[in-house]
């Protein structure tokens, strides 16, 4: 019989109850139950059913980031654990993002960046104002497989093609892959610098993400 | 040249979506969150003032918490009324509350082509075309940059989309892309050049500065540095929220007009401390965010109530405001446009915005259409005429010819008829051609509209620049290019 905890998991992930999710992971790691079996068995299990609910039009985009910040909060209870086992979460992949440098909008990014996490991406967000190297450095330091790279303006807009040529100065290119996105982005303009791919939303954003991973 | 400006003057009846009791509630919420909670000033200069006037600061997050007594001392300095300059002096605009101006929309990053219909980058040569055609329109009061010249650098776009302008309209100028302090004061020098000098520029300022928030509740450096630089300089200068129920303000109504009234008094509060009598207006464009996408694409229900709502703010603290209004989700000029340019420009207007921002943007104000820039002139028009109101009096009555008339007769061949009749409205645009007519071409609104863009866009010749002046606009611009890209 499966232990009734998996049954509140999910439940705490659909009504994005984050304390409860708290809670309910602590409860878990008390009475011993595998991380990775918490997560893939009670958890995730809410945040599949989120995006299906979205996708049927039956959610709205704040049911699915209460739900991915509850998702967040109890998976980062469970990682030392994860950690002390040598389990790990299957990684969709690794993103370093931000919003580039002379532009402090940061509410576009964050939002990509929780929804990448929830779905199952390692993501290393580097804030706002961020120097065109900065995306680099972390790249290469976390093995990044793609970068997100913010603007909300059309003059900060531009630092978007400076952030690839600075991953190509560093050799990343083309392995790692560089997504754009903010008010003033167009297909246009991914095309015209070179990027990998743009999204008009933080959903779309996901669906891209794991399209460049190949996982769509 | 161009004709003479259309705009609504003394309006014969307001709307008022507040009550006086409301209005004071949302002044005194927003005060205690200005108070308790901050608002977030990142620039050395801005805590410095702010501190120095009364106010809480913290250094390492940049929140400065300010006294409610201070913000609403320094709200009093601000100047009800002024005109904001025109290089055409019949041109000019009075900030009085007496007057709505119609303006463009901006700032869009790309251009349906008028001639064939594709979708391009826009770039400086459509800030120039697009300026041309709002010189030619009637019912365009001002200017305020409606795509951006994204073949320019980066550095120095902003005063490259005002040079386009200058050269190709008389009208006032409205811009909300100088974010550097060499930028801006690169676009004070081309002003003063304009005007004849520096106190000539501060008594008839041919431009006039918005700034955007970051809401919630935050600003951005450069614009509070441009901002107090162009109000030295005497440029009226506003400062816009754009808060968004959902994402970056409450959900509710009341809950979002506090947020962007916080982000909007403070920073006006704070250009006054530093230059007391400084002209300045209040700039909105508050919108509720797409439950489904979280975009933010204007227009709805919400859009027009906060249109209304904004201008009892504005007039509450006695200065002008800059209300966002059109600027349409749509994606074409269709049905959608209509509705929300309709609804959105009467609610800002019957309320008494006194500048609408603005016409001819779809899709959130992203992409330029002429089609729809043309269509919403005919718009404005229409709010125009509703808002002359009924006019009762003798004359108007009248009496005499109906009288002389009686029962079973018609009005066409009276002396009265013709007097009055082009009081009425005459449509450009609407169809009201014989079913059997309309049926030979299928066409309508939008095809004229398209047709009169291309015509004025071809045929149209703005009120050129003194030459030398135009020359010495470029080298101002060279010269700022010269320090601040190859330094």
């Amino acid at each position: 019989m499966t232990n009734p905890l998996f049954a509140s998991m999910k439940q705490s992930i659909l009504d994005g109850d984050s304390d409860a999710a708290i809670t309910l992971a602590k409860q878990s790691l008390a009475e011993g139950i595998d991380p990775l079996e918490a997560i893939n068995l009670g958890f995730l299990l809410g945040m599949n059913e989120i995006g299906e609910q979205f996708g049927a039009g039956q959610l709205f985009l704040p049911d699915v980031i209460m739900a991915a910040e509850a998702m967040k909060k109890a998976t980062a209870i469970l990682q030392p654990e994860m950690n002390r086992l040598g389990t790990q979460r299957e990684v969709m992949g690794k993103v370093v993002l931000g919003t580039v440098k002379g532009d402090v909008h940061e509410i576009g990014k964050s939002l990509v960046g929780t929804l990448l996490s929830a779905s199952g991406f390692e993501v290393f967000d580097l804030g706002v104002d961020v120097p065109f190297e900065a995306f680099a450095q972390k790249a290469k330091e976390v093995n990044a497989d793609i970068v997100g790279v913010s603007a909300l303006l059309t003059t900060t807009m531009t630092g978007q093609k400076q952030v690839i040529a600075a991953l190509e100065n560093a050799g990343l290119r083309p392995q790692v892959k560089v997504m754009v996105g903010g008010a003033p982005v167009t297909r246009g303009w991914a095309n015209e610098i070179g990027a990998d791919g743009y999204s008009e939303d933080a959903l779309g954003a996901v669906q891209l993400a794991k399209k460049l991973m190949g996982k769509s | 040249m161009s004709n003479p400006i259309k705009y609504i003057s003394n309006p014969r009846f307001s709307i008022k979506v507040l009550s006086d009791a409301e209005v004071l509630r949302l002044h005194t919420a927003t005060l205690d969150v200005i108070e308790h909670t901050g608002v977030k000033f990142p620039l050395p200069r801005a805590l410095d003032i702010l501190e120095a006037h009364g106010a809480t600061i913290d250094r390492s997050t940049s929140i400065a918490k300010i006294p409610a007594h201070v913000i609403e001392d320094a709200l009093k300095l601000a100047p009800p009324a002024y005109t904001l300059g025109a290089r055409d002096h019949a041109q000019d605009l009075l900030m009085d509350g007496q007057h709505v101006f119609l303006g463009t929309d901006g700032c869009g990053v790309e251009v349906i082509d008028p001639f064939t219909g594709d979708l391009h980058r826009s770039a400086k040569k459509d800030v120039s075309d697009c300026a041309r055609l709002a010189d030619a329109l009637e019912e365009v009061s001002f200017w305020w940059a409606m795509v951006s010249a994204q073949d320019c650098p980066s550095e120095s776009r902003g005063l490259h989309e005002l040079e386009a302008a200058w050269n190709q309209t008389t009208k006032h100028l409205q811009t909300e892309s100088l974010l550097h302090k060499g930028e801006i004061d690169a676009a004070i020098e081309m002003v003063a050049l304009l005007t004849g000098g520096k106190e000539e520029a501060r008594k008839h300022p041919l431009l006039s500065i918005m700034q955007c928030t970051i809401s919630p509740l935050a600003h951005d450096p450069g614009s509070l540095e441009a901002g107090l630089i162009a109000a030295e300089a005497g440029l009226p200068v506003g400062y816009m929220t754009m808060a968004s129920c959902v994402s970056t303000g409450p959900a509710t109504l009341a809950g979002n007009l506090v947020v962007g009234n916080a982000e909007v008094i403070a920073a006006l509060a704070l250009i006054q401390m530093v230059y007391p009598g400084a002209p300045v207006f209040y700039a909105a464009a508050q919108t509720s965010m797409d439950l489904r996408t979280g975009a933010y694409t204007g227009g709805g229900p919400e859009d027009f109530l906060f249109g209304a709502a904004t201008n009892q703010l504005a007039d509450f603290y006695h200065v002008p405001l800059s209300m966002g209004a059109f600027a349409t989700g749509a994606k074409q000029p269709d049905w959608q446009a209509a509705i929300d340019n309709s609804f959105s420009s009467f609610m800002a207007s019957a309320s008494g915005a006194d500048m609408l921002l603005g016409c001819g943007l779809l899709q959130g104000s992203k992409i330029l259409s002429y089609e729809q820039m043309v269509m919403d002139c005919e718009i404005y028009s229409i709010v125009r005429k509703m808002l002359e109101g009924i006019l009762v009096d003798e004359e108007h009555l009248a009496l005499d010819v109906i009288q002389g008339i009686g029962p079973g007769g018609n009005f066409l061949a009276q002396k009265h008829t013709r007097q009055h009749m082009k009081e009425l409205w005459l449509p450009r645009l609407m169809d009201r051609r014989p079913y059997e007519q309309w049926l030979e071409k299928k066409d309508g609104a939008r095809e004229w509209a398209g047709q009169r863009a291309r015509d004025i866009l071809q045929n149209h010749q703005p009120e050129p620049l003194d030459p030398k002046l135009a020359a010495e606009l470029k080298k101002i611009i060279t010269t700022y290019e010269r320090q601040a890209i190859n330094q």
